[in-house]
């Protein structure tokens, strides 16, 4: 680096900056001092995405403990699982010879938990949750989101909605154990499975608190985005980020409610005995008088949210990951225009393509065609932002640390799992691939590694903002390449067991010759997923550790960053800003601009200078 | 109080920002109130077209509610017009009809709902019945949250010393919209379900 360039924030927003009449007051503050509703009930912005990082992080470990506990069942079916039974109890059924399996009832709850918890709870609710909480209101100079009070509300209707998900693994019939996307009967008809009484009860409220936290959060989001911008900042000088969030939340605006109406006619089916969902169905060898309904209208109802739920979780890592790559390659973002309106496509199209999930459930093939289309049209402004990412690091004077690396990870993963997607979007090749392993690994490394990722790079970059200081970097690139091997390690092989058939959610394939061949196969993947599942417990030391034990922050803009949350002091209080609001004069990429290596926003534009792109 | 104060501060003002971030938020909430009801009638349609489907008069009281329902929309623009203007009796008249006229809007669905029993359409048989029930519930769910913030707003009115500011025109504002709102939807509802019937 030929010369260091520094700015003086202060300076500059006291000069330009714009005065609400906002007054901080530190001392004797009654509500700075008081722990519960400073840490607690709190209000602030930055801390409620606190509190949804770490909710975010305790859920991931348990789904990701969920995930080991079958993977060894598919992976080791004749071991003696007898030593978890401390933990899981009579789920793990030990005969006269004292081996223990694991109960077939138990591992269809697992995957059901695993796929709820980490689709809601960690992949929504953590990442969206965290980033938009602690970017909206920073990035776009606010003091805090439209309603401060609706978004305390938001966290703790998910922290409701997490309770009873807990209570519910500690049922005596189990969790609900028909798949996290409660298709009915399974989930409509209590005498169907152990899961399908009290479990599937407690999943379906739980499961309205989260939505109820979604819409509180998503309708403070949009809000605050629209109408709190500081002076300067107009649309097309948000970040990505900020983009990236505000489309997430209409999204989520607009399909969350369809689920809460797929969710109230099953609590009606179940509880009031209507039939909207039910026909024909025989239980017990006896056949019920519940005619009249449909199965599939479920699937409809659940996949208009379903679809657009995969671009609520993968949205919020592009934009994280558009920003971490800009700042570490010291370039501007590449096609920022593009990728705004490649955001905007892909939110449109997420609305018109559910029933790819549907292939084979009996929708008309003429239809299906249809949905064909709009499925493989979204690669097109998946690809562009694609280019854009590589085109950002071409030739940028790139910067390799946790945070970057997984950006580049992000985009790695995002290209191998999108394109295994174009061959499921094709409903005549989903005849062979649907329900087999070859989907559970599109879509764990597009929307389950890629968005992890997303939110890793988010949490390496972000987190000296968040605690004042740094993570350990040399565990953080530990942790990213132990990850990454081990997550394509456990995933690549799976294309090949889908392409063969071999279906997923099964129990046991003992029963199954013509999958014999993949016992090897099921040990490597399992192997794998034991080595990822350690080093993200590498992960979740160096985080805990370094909020109190991590290298302080000395300098306000550690990163060289252009955004407006590094002009805020180191550790800021509730208003983020203790003075004037900085006001916003370029876009947010001005990295090697007339060769200066980075212009924050509040630098003001020189006489003739043009904006940004 | 600090979070007071910050409340104070937390929406500036560039002149740019024309309406106030609650009424927008609760304009953006109005999506979503919308997409449930949409994914409802959708449902309704799609299950329609599978067949299997009984045909049944809807409850004539359904008419006379709608009657209502406008009506209490109607009352309580007015109350908001005196507040507007200063008039304390009307303002407070008008509300307490309102609440009256909300009431029984809800009751007289319930009423119908009876109509549809004795006419032999139960909640529990075929779900074109069911249908019926289920999204004029849902529906007067919503209304019940509208009663809610009247009531509120009736404490305001009969508690509070009369005075106009902003703050409390903006409340009484966006129970306005939301009760408009609410009865916007119920006719959209009666409208889908006669166009339904064939």
């Amino acid at each position: 680096m030929a010369e260091v360039t520094t700015y003086n924030e202060e300076v500059l927003i006291e000069e330009h900056g714009y005065d609400d009449h906002f007054h901080d007051h530190h001392h004797g503050d009654k509500y700075q001092s008081n722990f519960i509703t400073h840490y607690i009930f709190s209000m602030d912005h930055k801390v409620i995405a606190k509190q949804f990082l770490i909710t975010g992080i305790f859920w991931g470990i348990i789904g990701a403990a969920m995930s080991i506990v079958f993977r060894l069942q598919l992976g080791f079916p004749e071991e003696n699982m007898a030593w978890i039974k401390p933990i899981l109890g009579k789920w793990i059924v030990v005969n006269q010879d004292g081996i223990g399996t694991l109960a077939p009832d138990f591992y269809y709850a697992l995957v059901t938990m695993h796929g709820t918890i980490l689709v809601f709870f960690v992949l929504t609710a953590g990442l969206s949750g965290t980033f938009s909480n602690l970017l909206i209101p920073l990035q776009i100079g606010a003091r805090d989101m439209a309603s401060p009070l609706l978004n305390m509300m938001s966290y703790w209707f998910f922290f409701l909605s997490g309770s009873l998900m807990f209570a519910s693994l500690f049922l005596s019939t189990g969790p609900f154990s028909g798949g996290w996307t409660a298709y009915p009967p399974l989930s409509v008809l209590p005498a169907a499975s152990s899961g399908s009484g009290a479990g599937m009860t407690l999943w379906a409220t739980s499961l309205i608190f989260f939505v109820v936290s979604v819409l509180l959060g998503g309708i403070n989001y949009i809000t605050t985005v629209l109408n709190l911008r500081t002076k300067g900042m107009t649309m097309w000088r948000l970040p990505l980020t900020i983009w990236a969030f505000f489309i997430t939340a209409i999204i989520g605006l607009l399909s969350f409610p369809v689920l809460i109406s797929a969710l109230l006619l099953t609590v009606f089916d179940r509880e009031l005995g209507t039939s909207f969902f039910l026909s024909d169905i025989y239980i017990g060898g006896e056949a019920l008088d519940r005619v009249g309904g449909s199965p599939i209208l479920f699937q409809h109802l659940f996949w208009f949210l379903g679809h657009p739920e995969v671009y609520i979780i993968i949205l919020p890592a592009m934009g994280l990951v558009s920003e971490v790559l800009s700042v570490h390659a010291r370039k501007p973002i590449f096609g920022y225009k593009a990728m705004v309106y490649s955001i905007l496509a892909i939110a449109f199209l997420s609305f018109i393509v559910w029933a790819h999930h549907m292939f084979m459930s009996g929708v008309n093939p003429f239809i299906a065609n249809f949905f064909v289309i709009f499925t493989l049209i979204i690669a097109v402004p998946s690809a562009v932002k694609v280019f854009n990412w590589i085109a950002t690091l071409y030739g940028g004077n790139i910067r390799f640390n946790s945070a970057s690396l997984y950006s580049i990870g992000f985009v790695s993963m995002f290209i191998s799992g999108g394109l295994t997607g174009i061959f499921l979007g094709n409903s005549a090749i989903d005849i062979q691939m649907h329900d087999t392993y070859f989907v559970v690994a599109h879509f764990h490394i597009v929307m389950g590694i890629a968005a992890f990722f997303g939110m890793f790079a988010g949490i390496y970059h972000w987190f000296p903002k968040m605690f004042g200081r740094f993570m350990n970097e040399t565990l953080g690139r530990l942790h990213f390449w132990g990850t990454i091997i081990s997550a394509y390690m456990i995933f690549w092989p799976m294309h090949y067991m889908g392409m063969a058939g071999v279906p997923r959610r099964y129990y046991s394939f003992e029963a199954f010759d013509a999958f014999s061949h993949f016992d090897e196969m099921n040990k490597f993947i399992t192997v794998f997923a034991i080595i990822s599942f350690a080093f993200q417990i590498l992960f979740v030391i160096n985080f805990f550790y370094s909020i109190w034990k991590g290298k302080v922050v000395t300098t306000k803009n550690p990163w060289g960053a252009n955004t407006l949350e590094w002009t805020t002091p180191i550790n800021a209080g509730h208003g983020n800003w203790p003075g004037r609001i900085p006001s916003v004069n370029r876009w947010a990429y001005d990295y090697g601009k007339d060769g200066v290596e980075f212009t924050p926003q509040i630098v003001p534009l020189k006489e003739g200078e043009v904006d940004g792109h | 109080m600090r979070e007071e104060r910050l409340e104070k501060v937390i929406t500036p003002d560039f002149g740019r920002n024309k309406i106030p971030a609650k009424k927008f938020a609760l304009y953006v909430s109005f999506a979503s109130v919308v997409m449930l009801f949409s994914g409802l009638t959708s449902a309704f349609i799609v299950r329609q077209a599978a067949g299997n489907w009984l045909e049944f008069p809807l409850p004539s009281l359904f008419y006379t509610s709608t009657i209502i329902i406008v009506a209490s929309s109607i009352t309580l623009q007015a109350s908001f017009y005196s507040f507007k203007k200063g008039m304390k009796i009307p303002y407070q008249a008008l509300l307490v009809i309102t609440l009256f006229l909300g009431l029984t809007f809800t009751v007289m669905q319930y009423q119908a709902w009876l109509e549809m029993t004795a006419m032999g359409v139960h909640l529990t048989g075929n779900p074109s019945g069911s249908f019926v029930y289920v999204i004029s519930g849902i529906h007067a769910a919503h209304v019940l949250g509208g009663i809610g913030a009247i009531l509120v707003a009736i404490g305001h009115a009969f508690i509070l010393p009369f005075f106009r500011n902003p703050k409390r025109k903006l409340r009484f504002e966006m129970t306005l919209i939301y009760w408009h709102f609410v009865g916007f939807l119920w006719i959209y509802l009666l409208v889908f379900f006669i166009l339904q019937q064939s």
